[in-house]
């Protein structure tokens, strides 16, 4: 069954095409790879999927929940869409003033209103799970880039949405922690989890994706 | 024939020399002297009909001083209550301006016999003028005057005995419009400007009783007694010739007063006894008396100061918010608030506030002061924290979007705590900023530390305790709160 189904997707960024015609489904506990060079579209067709940039022809579904071409979505169908899909940016995007625990039960406590002893306990755990247990209460500024990039995967996943999008994962580690992050995400996958990663990293991609699509110029290469 | 050529030589040089000496021999020499255009008629005031030149029946003794002198009178503006700081330090050879003969001048400048007599007269308005008679009639109420004359030391002495309320003025307009407004309850000044008052404003009425006397001087550096000495016999002789009494009759001033002041100063040979109400004279003496009003206006200013900037803080944040989220013509509008206020003169837009706004709405001083420092301020604000605001990364405004949270709570938890820390700096900046403008209230009658402090000094005639002490009181509430701001930053740093 599809998590994730994008059917005929254009993006337009200003009057320039960027994303054409592009189709494709990710299954439940599947992990998908867009693979591409730079500017070829991976990092949008991401962006449209978050609900951060709007579409401007197709559709695009996520576990039941439908964006069509227009405005950025807001209101119901934004809340209803980012239950669904959490995102992981390339450069992480931890919020500077909290620590790496606060930055991880945010969501749990504001949006889904979750008691914040309860949220803490799970964020505990996710970070335990994730190897980044000991800085809990390090500011993101202390964090080394392979620290940053887990806490923000705990961020993302402490809404426990069904699809997780990544964007270019391993571009701030060391090959070391490449393979530790491919095994992370082989965990994730395994346990029921669909993850959809933009990268141009061929060993990493080959590692852990099941499936492989490659993007040229906005669209998807047969 | 070499010789020759260098005596003509010689002879050309020293005509040269000589006519030079003899045109700069006669051009006439100028005396200098000062006043306050702004004081107005009849003292000093520019000639409607030709603004670069001045008229008033002090430009008519300077002039009449001149001539006995055998110079040019050449007038110089000098603020009101610079004047004998200006006098003391030889900015001018002689000051007239309707300056009030006193012991302290007499103490510390050259003063010439006074050459006009006044009354202080009380003006109310006329339902008040069966109850308001004298300044013991005037308990609690609030009682106008300009700062640094011999009526604020008599509203000064009225405070302590019957706790009458002095408010001050830097013009001798505006006291007398505020009592036809309501502001105040009496205005207590010289007989020639409450005649122009009660003329200009009616439904006001001087109570015929005076409440002092006074006279009107000349002053000079005290290195230049012997100028004064012969300013003195111009004097005399233009009391026993009629000059004078022409001059003040041409302004309509003369009255019976003046005979008997010239036949005591033509006959003594000395000045009258000068008014004395703030006593000693003694630095030391006057400070321990001044330093309890000092306090109260230093709190006067902290009080503003920080009611100022919390109203600043709070619209302020409201025009950033407004700026960065609102829709075009919010942020038009808004736009164009803090490009009017930023400007315009802080000065201008309290008198706007205070006086011009009077028909309308007539706000306490106390109020308008802290409105207008509060939305000048805003302004000011409000472009910090857009600029904080808009710092705050794009990235992370894209993960709150992304975890599901709205733009208040994105505002409320991310953006809105990280461009606080970013706007600390220039908002302790600019709260130390505001704490040195607030200054600029005393032009609309809040008496506030530099005003107390410029009264403390016009009274000793010096500022170099009364200064002294005013910059240790400045320092001593902003150097806290610099510390204190200094903390928050370390404490909240953002890498």
């Amino acid at each position: 069954m599809s998590v994730l189904d994008v059917a005929r997707l254009q993006v337009h960024r200003g009057a320039r095409l960027v994303v054409h015609e592009v189709s494709f489904t990710a299954e439940r506990g599947e992990l998908l790879a867009l693979m591409g060079a730079s500017g070829s579209g991976k990092t949008t067709v991401l962006r449209a999927v978050a609900g951060l940039d709007p579409i401007s022809g197709g559709e695009i579904t996520v576990d039941g929940v439908t964006l069509r071409s227009g405005a950025r979505p807001r209101g119901t169908l934004l809340r209803d869409l980012h239950r669904r899909v959490g995102m992981v940016f390339q450069f992480h995007h931890l919020f500077a003033h909290m620590t790496a625990l606060d930055n991880v039960t945010l969501a749990p406590v504001q949006v889904l209103h979750q008691p914040r002893a309860a949220a803490e306990s799970r964020a505990h755990a996710l970070l335990a799970s994730l190897g980044v247990a000991h800085r809990a209460d390090a500011r993101p500024h202390e964090l080394s880039g392979g620290e940053a990039q887990r806490v923000a995967i705990a961020r993302a996943l402490a809404v426990e949405p069904p699809l997780l999008l990544m964007d270019e994962p391993t571009a701030s580690l060391d090959p070391a922690r490449r393979d530790d992050l491919a095994a992370t995400l082989t965990e994730l996958v395994s346990a029921g989890r669909t993850i959809v990663v933009a990268s141009h990293d061929a060993d990493f991609v080959d590692a852990c994706a099941r499936r492989t699509l490659v993007m040229d110029e906005g669209r998807l290469r047969s | 024939m070499r010789r020759r050529t260098v005596s003509a030589a010689a002879v050309v040089c020293v005509l040269v020399v000589t006519i030079g000496s003899t045109v700069a021999a006669q051009q006439p020499r100028e005396l200098r002297w000062g006043g306050d255009a702004e004081g107005g008629a009849p003292f000093v005031e520019a000639d409607p009909g030709d603004p670069s030149r001045v008229v008033g029946f002090d430009v008519e003794v300077a002039r009449l001083l001149a001539e006995g002198l055998g110079r040019v009178p050449r007038f110089i503006q000098v603020g009101f209550t610079s004047l004998d700081a200006a006098a003391a330090r030889g900015d001018f050879d002689i000051g007239l301006s309707g300056i009030e003969d006193s012991q302290a001048r007499r103490a510390r400048l050259a003063v010439t016999v006074p050459y006009y007599e006044f009354r202080e007269i009380l003006t109310v308005r006329q339902a008040d003028g069966a109850r308001f008679r004298t300044l013991g009639d005037l308990q609690g109420r609030r009682v106008a005057t300009l700062g640094a004359t011999l009526a604020y030391d008599l509203l000064a002495k009225a405070q302590t005995e019957n706790g009458l309320i002095p408010i001050t003025y830097e013009d001798d307009v505006h006291p007398y419009s505020d009592l036809a407004l309501g502001r105040v309850d009496a205005v207590l000044l010289d007989q020639v400007l409450a005649e122009r008052g009660s003329r200009r404003n009616p439904g006001l009425l001087n109570q015929p009783a005076p409440v002092a006397v006074g006279h009107y001087v000349g002053i000079l550096s005290p290195t230049n007694a012997a100028l004064r000495d012969r300013m003195n016999e111009i004097l005399r002789a233009a009391m026993r010739d009629g000059r004078l009494e022409a001059i003040f009759r041409k302004w309509r001033l003369w009255n019976d007063d003046q005979p008997k002041l010239y036949a005591r100063v033509l006959t003594e040979g000395t000045a009258p006894e000068a008014q004395s109400l703030s006593g000693n004279v003694d630095p030391w003496d006057a400070t321990r008396r001044y330093l309890p009003a000092l306090l109260r206006a230093a709190l006067i200013t902290l009080v503003l100061s920080c009611v100022s900037m919390t109203l600043a803080v709070f619209v302020g944040t409201l025009i950033a918010t407004g700026r960065v989220y609102g829709a075009a013509p919010v942020r038009t509008f808004l736009t164009a608030y803090v490009e009017i206020v930023r400007g315009t003169p802080l000065l201008l837009q309290l008198f706007v506030l205070y006086f011009g706004l009077a028909a309308v709405v007539q706000l306490p001083a106390f109020v308008a002061a802290l409105i207008g420092l509060g939305l000048n301020y805003a302004a000011y604000e409000s472009e910090i924290y857009r600029g904080a605001l808009e710092a705050v990364p794009v990235g992370q405004l894209e993960a709150a979007r992304t975890l599901g949270l709205s733009d208040l709570q994105t505002l409320r938890l991310i953006r809105g705590p990280q461009a606080f820390r970013l706007a600390l700096a220039p908002m302790t900046n600019d709260f130390v900023a505001l704490l040195k403008d607030s200054s600029l209230v005393s032009v609309i009658t809040v008496v506030e530390l530099t005003k107390e402090t410029s009264i403390f000094a016009a009274n000793i005639g010096s500022w170099v305790l009364p200064g002294a002490l005013c910059a240790a009181l400045y320092l001593a509430l902003s150097l806290p709160l610099a510390r204190v701001a200094r903390r928050l930053e370390r404490g909240w740093r953002v890498a």
